[in-house]
């Protein structure tokens, strides 16, 4: 058997009671708006801002903070760091369930939802279109990670023939779910593209876009590797996982570099430097935004901060508010459609996500309290 | 080769490959259709009767908007999934100089421009919009449409709009009157909104009459006297003369994000009068010139892979006991 193990704890705790309060209040949305009356009387959604944070926060960020299954793949299986194996598995599941959870977003949000599956039929597909890289991307995505995740189920109903053929293909599996989360993240910023001068210039770097996007996908994933594994260990009293997380640190502090050096280099190459200071709010969110990324480079460069358990997961908490604010500025916040058209979620739209996001923590719960997923032994 | 220089020689090779796709098959703005058909609003005949308004209405079976049994006429203030066409008002200090900057007032159509390079269509993973190849009239279908509404955004005129208020919604816009069952266009008719215009505000014709009309009416004077058509500009129901306003020369949508086939004229500066600050390159020639670097045969994504399975396998192998993922 693995070294993981279930986690002997009780499901029904207060704060899964909360979460759920918050699910079942969602839920009543739902029916409002998949019977009652549409998207309309439960959102904020109009003829200018067609997306809401149900796209923007549900799948452009909620994918993006699924992406520690991505960022932890590559460490271990491309960059060969096996020593970050024992956190392989918690973030496989919260990608699972981000992703899964991201796409249950996506049909909620989607106008048609009742012909969903016109997408998935060839002759339909538009090669254009970023929109088909993306929905296609994803949803197989979901399937790999569910592929990923299987041994868990297999090795909690001892099922050792089929873990053990699964573990013989794996490696492909594992080398899709490096691949694909590189095109769909990358994707979600080029969709960016197309909706031309409705971007600020401050966020519209054009052909730029997948580039920053994949980048502020990484360090959303590592930081939510990180994030996770400080939280696992203070609120499921698990053992320290800190000198797992130090090294994770320094990719971190590379990435950031390199993403503040492009996409401060991009608008100068593009001649926007002027409009970081041209006052107003684009300004202010671009120096806001700016600080977030740059904060923690200083934070992790600190001599000894590496093991630094708080001090590590403020940098990570740092990086997760940067790389979503990033993008709610981009698709949402400066996002200006013409004249006439403002856009701020309703409380029901608010409330549905929340209750998404509540149901996404209540069956991280569920699954690590009933299946093998958080690493046993102390590290080899 | 060590992994680390397959590694290095995969990334360059990548990187070499998408710099040198991307220089030899940037997509420039697409044409216009040869025999394109549009209309040529020019916003110093309007009355603003709103007789297209209603026209448009009739033809697409909508009903009024913002309208209740106290005040039953339609008085929509902008495009929705219950009005393909709408008259704006734009209005400057007391409002009362027609087609002057200063305290003046001026009316400005917003229906679908029809653009030569379509954001919507582009955008549609599904291709529910498309650009007829003969007429280049942008076609909404429905039956295919899964309600991403990605159509909405990468529209820089905000055309297409969603029925939110419908549980079973759907997205809606000007077809031109050219619609299955409805068809004007192929039967020879002209669109409802030119038809019923008293001005000859809304012109109908071929995208290129309308713009050698706009050309010549950018090179009259002000003050002089015009004989303006009415209805289809290659055979106009009538004529009337009138006075040539101080006309912009500028043409929108002779250029725009690759033109339009709805080209519109003023006296007051587009940007006046709520129109986007577009350049000439359209969005989606950059989005589709960045999609097809990327995806051009799958060919990126297939070396990737190869590269990823190789990497992966590699070092999977050697923990053969701790079994992959487990």
């Amino acid at each position: 058997m693995s070294a993981h193990k279930v986690l002997r704890q009780r499901l029904i705790t207060f704060p899964f009671m909360l979460l759920l309060a918050i699910f079942l209040v969602s839920l009543y949305f739902m029916y409002q708006r998949f019977v009652v009356g549409g998207m309309g009387a439960v959102s904020n959604l109009n003829g200018g801002f067609a997306w809401g944070i149900w796209v923007v926060y549900d799948v452009v960020i909620g994918t993006a903070l699924a992406c520690g299954g991505y960022a932890l793949a590559i460490t271990v299986y491309v960059m060969n760091r096996g020593q970050y194996h024992p956190l392989m598995r918690p973030a496989i599941l919260t990608s699972l369930l981000g992703y899964a959870l991201g796409g249950f977003g996506a049909f909620f949000d989607m106008g048609k939802f009742w012909q969903f599956y016109e997408i998935f039929l060839p002759w339909n597909w538009n090669f254009n279109s970023v929109m088909l890289e993306v929905g296609l991307c994803v949803a197989t995505y979901i399937l790999i990670l569910t592929i990923e995740f299987a041994p868990a189920f297999l090795e909690r109903i001892g099922s050792k023939k089929l873990l053990r053929s699964l573990n013989k293909v794996l490696f492909l599996f594992i080398a899709l779910g490096i691949l694909l989360p590189t095109m769909h993240q990358s994707s979600l910023g080029s969709l960016l593209i197309s909706m031309g001068h409705k971007v600020d210039p401050l966020w519209q770097t054009w052909h730029f876009q997948p580039l920053l996007a994949i980048l502020s996908a990484l360090i959303m994933g590592f930081s939510i590797v990180v994030f996770e594994a400080s939280l696992t260990t203070a609120g499921l009293h698990q053992d320290d996982e800190n000198t797992l997380l130090v090294g994770l640190g320094r990719i971190i502090k590379w990435l950031l570099v390199a993403f503040v050096v492009i996409r401060i280099g991009v608008l100068a190459g593009q001649g926007k430097l002027g409009l970081i200071f041209a006052g107003g709010s684009s300004s202010l969110f671009f120096i806001v935004e700016m600080a977030l990324f740059i904060l923690p480079i200083f934070l992790l460069m600190v001599p000894g901060a590496n093991r630094n358990a708080s001090q590590l997961l403020v940098a990570a908490v740092c990086m997760l508010f940067a790389g979503a604010a990033y993008r709610f500025d981009a698709f949402l916040i400066t996002f200006n459609p013409g004249p006439g058209y403002t856009y701020f979620p309703s409380a029901p739209e608010i409330m549905i996500t929340l209750g998404i996001i509540s149901l996404e923590i209540m069956l991280y719960l569920f699954f690590v309290k009933k299946l093998p997923v958080l690493h046993g032994a102390k590290h080899a | 080769m060590e992994r680390r220089d397959f590694l290095k020689a995969a990334l360059g090779g990548s990187a070499a490959a998408v710099c040198s796709v991307g220089m030899a098959q940037a997509r420039p703005n697409l044409e216009p259709a040869e025999e394109a058909v549009g209309m040529l609003f020019d916003s110093t005949l309007c009355v603003g009767c709103k007789a297209c308004v209603a026209k448009c209405k009739e033809v697409n079976s909508r009903v009024p908007a913002h309208s209740d049994p106290d005040n039953p006429w339609d008085s929509a203030r902008d495009l929705s999934a219950d009005t393909f066409n709408v008259i704006k008002v734009y209005r400057s200090g007391k409002a009362v100089n027609k087609d002057r900057i200063k305290d003046g007032f001026c009316f400005e159509k917003r229906s679908c421009m029809h653009c030569v390079d379509p954001g919507c269509v582009s955008a549609c993973p599904t291709t529910s919009m498309r650009r007829d190849p003969k007429t280049g009239i942008v076609t909404h279908h429905p039956d295919s449409c899964i309600g991403c509404r990605n159509c909405m955004v990468a529209c820089p005129y905000n055309v297409p709009q969603f029925d939110y208020n419908k549980v079973f919604g759907s997205i809606h816009k000007c077809q031109m009157c050219n619609q299955s069952g409805v068809e004007r266009i192929n039967n020879g008719q002209m669109t409802g909104c030119a038809e019923v215009c008293p001005t000859g505000a809304t012109l109908f014709g071929s995208r290129k009459a309308l713009l050698a009309e706009a050309k010549r009416r950018m090179t009259l004077k002000s003050g002089e006297v015009y004989t303006y058509p009415r209805g289809d500009v290659s055979k106009p129901d009538s004529m009337h003369e009138k006075t040539v306003p101080n006309y912009q020369k500028h043409i929108w949508g002779e250029k725009e994000a690759g033109g339009t086939n709805v080209m519109h004229i003023s006296a007051i500066p587009f940007d006046q009068l709520g129109m986007p600050p577009l350049e000439e390159r359209s969005a989606a020639s950059v989005s589709e010139t960045v999609q097809h670097t990327l995806y051009s045969y799958l060919a990126l994504p297939a070396i990737a892979l190869a590269g990823l399975t190789y990497v992966v396998k590699r070092n999977t192998d050697h923990d053969d006991d701790e079994g992959g993922m487990s």
